[in-house]
């Protein structure tokens, strides 16, 4: 009886337009709607809270009242599956993408996007980057076949539109100005200590950064990345890694066909 | 034999990670700070960097909100083995949780949700605690919910339940004296006969913390469990008298919405600590 009465109220509290659960009494009533909507406004605020905390150039962009009633209709069709609220909203990018009156905002999906991954590069493993002097006194015979193991707050967000130029200014970290749209940047988010960064990736940096992950060795990154890239910069890419504290650790050349 | 809850009978604070620059910057009227365990299940970062430099400090009390013990469903084993890991990472002196259902099937409401007081739900509530209890091989303390309705299949007062859950789980109740105060008023009830009710002996830590007062479709209060303003001079009052009965008892202030500084927070603690002075000279005399 009890887990039926548990179900119909789980329910009643994601729909508004559900009836009062059975067998609930209030001293004052045998209906008591407004004692209910305590519990309903209880869940569905405190989800778009934590939306609002985890998304906050997301709600600057659109303003509170478009983000808040955006966020009410993600919440009511995904409520969070886990327990850990600052993991919640890892769909809202895509629902955002499928969201007709933010359509005209092309880049928001990916702003999000940007906003989750900080979330996730916070909360991620501690580990201590390699000092850039460690690395270059590796200098080793063959510095093309080095593999690296890179940090694991290390998060990669690509895209066609400006998202960390647009994300640095409506989080504060950069003054309002001027945005050419056309300009695409991926992005870098790293956590070489305990303050999360956002890069904007050099040409390439994306792939280049990628392959390194998967264990391809230098060379062959950026050759990978110079391929698809014409103006793939090894130099200015490797002072980003270095400078975002991106490599933990390095390994021996791998015998699995990517010695350069 | 499973570790108890020990606290210092002192006062602590929910932790807030915007005053942790003042917190440990000088001399602080508390004594043991409690933390969500749900906000440092992730691997790493700050969070984790804050907690383990507040606990060189403080004493620690860990407090669940995602274990849903008032589920009729069976409890989340893996959620439970997330709650250990963060039980062994800090070792804290007391884990509690609530009398209250937070999900429903793998959906994460994110409240604390109100349960009639049935042998069912009874039955279903000490089979839960004895898993926690053993799992954690800790005593847990379970919380009195503020509730804002009421169930009409229920058989039991809320303080008989309470008493019925902790004589057979053996656990130790978290008695919150502003859920007291809300749920009395919201019911229409006197918050001194729920109190005298109280398995009192049980009690290993109260919280106090502000409430939002509203009012029903008939014009009755209908008090909310903000935890967004000060102390309110009637939970005060029933709290001295709380403390007259028992003696002094680990007392925590939470203010988890619209969060003051640091300073309004501190005075909510010496307020705390000088009932809980008051008490202890009382008793020496």
């Amino acid at each position: 009886m009890s887990a039926a009465l548990q179900q119909e109220f789980a329910h009643a509290l994601l729909d508004p337009d559900a009836a009062l659960p059975a067998g609930l009494v209030s001293h004052t009533s045998r209906a008591p709607h407004r004692r209910f909507a305590v519990y309903r406004n209880n869940v569905v605020a405190g989800l778009v809270n934590a939306l609002r905390a985890r998304f906050p150039a997301t709600e600057r962009i659109v303003g509170e009242d478009f983000f808040v009633a955006m966020a009410r209709l993600f919440v009511q069709a995904h409520p969070p599956r886990s327990k850990i609220l600052c993991e919640y909203g890892d769909d809202l990018p895509g629902f955002i993408a499928a969201f007709a009156p933010a359509a005209e905002l092309a880049y928001l999906p990916d702003v999000a996007r940007l906003e989750a991954a900080r979330t996730r590069a916070c909360h991620a493993a501690d580990v201590q980057p390699l000092d850039p002097p460690a690395i270059v006194a590796l200098s080793p015979e063959e510095p093309s076949a080095l593999r690296f193991e890179l940090h694991p707050a290390m998060q990669i967000v690509r895209s066609r539109h400006p998202i960390v130029t647009i994300w640095a200014m409506n989080a504060g970290e950069r003054m309002l100005g001027p945005i050419d749209e056309s300009v695409a940047e991926d992005a870098l988010v790293a956590r070489p200590q305990f303050d999360v960064l956002v890069y904007a990736l050099p040409p390439g940096g994306a792939d280049f950064l990628c392959a390194l992950a998967s264990g391809v060795p230098l060379g062959a990154a950026a050759q990978s990345a110079l391929a698809r890239h014409p103006h793939f910069d090894l130099t200015a890419n490797l002072a980003l890694v270095l400078r975002a504290g991106l490599i933990t650790a390095t390994q021996p050349p791998s015998l699995d066909g990517y010695q350069s | 034999m499973l570790q108890q809850s020990h606290l210092p009978h002192a006062v602590g604070i929910g932790f807030k990670p915007q005053h942790f620059s003042d917190i440990m910057a000088g001399e602080q009227p508390i004594t043991f700070v409690e933390i969500h365990a749900e906000n440092y299940m992730g691997a790493g970062g700050a969070p984790h960097a804050q907690l383990r430099a507040l606990c060189e400090r403080f004493a620690l009390s860990v407090h669940g909100v995602g274990l849903s013990i008032g589920a009729m469903a069976p409890l989340d084993r893996a959620h439970l083995s997330r709650v250990k890991s963060v039980c062994e990472r800090y070792r804290p002196a007391s884990f509690s949780e609530h009398l209250a259902w937070s999900s429903h099937a793998d959906t994460y409401l994110n409240d604390l949700l109100p349960l009639p007081y049935t042998r069912e739900t009874l039955t279903r509530i000490v089979e839960h605690i004895d898993l926690v209890q053993e799992t954690l091989q800790r005593e847990m303390l379970l919380e009195n919910p503020a509730t804002y309705l009421q169930f009409a299949a229920s058989t039991y007062a809320e303080t008989d339940f309470l008493a019925e859950i902790a004589r057979r789980t053996g656990c130790g109740l978290l008695l919150d004296v502003n859920n007291v105060f809300v749920q009395a008023k919201n019911h229409g009830t006197d918050p001194r006969v729920y109190l005298d009710a109280f398995p009192l002996a049980h009690v290993k830590e109260i919280h106090l913390s502000g409430y939002d007062a509203q009012c029903d479709e008939s014009g009755a209060p209908l008090l909310i469990d903000s935890h967004g303003a000060p102390v309110a001079d009637p939970v005060w009052a029933l709290y001295e008298h709380v403390i007259a009965v028992t003696g002094p008892l680990p007392t925590l202030i939470e203010w988890d919405n619209d969060v003051p500084v640091w300073p309004v927070l501190a005075e909510e603690a010496r307020a705390a600590g000088a009932v809980l002075a008051r008490a202890a000279a009382r008793r020496a005399a």
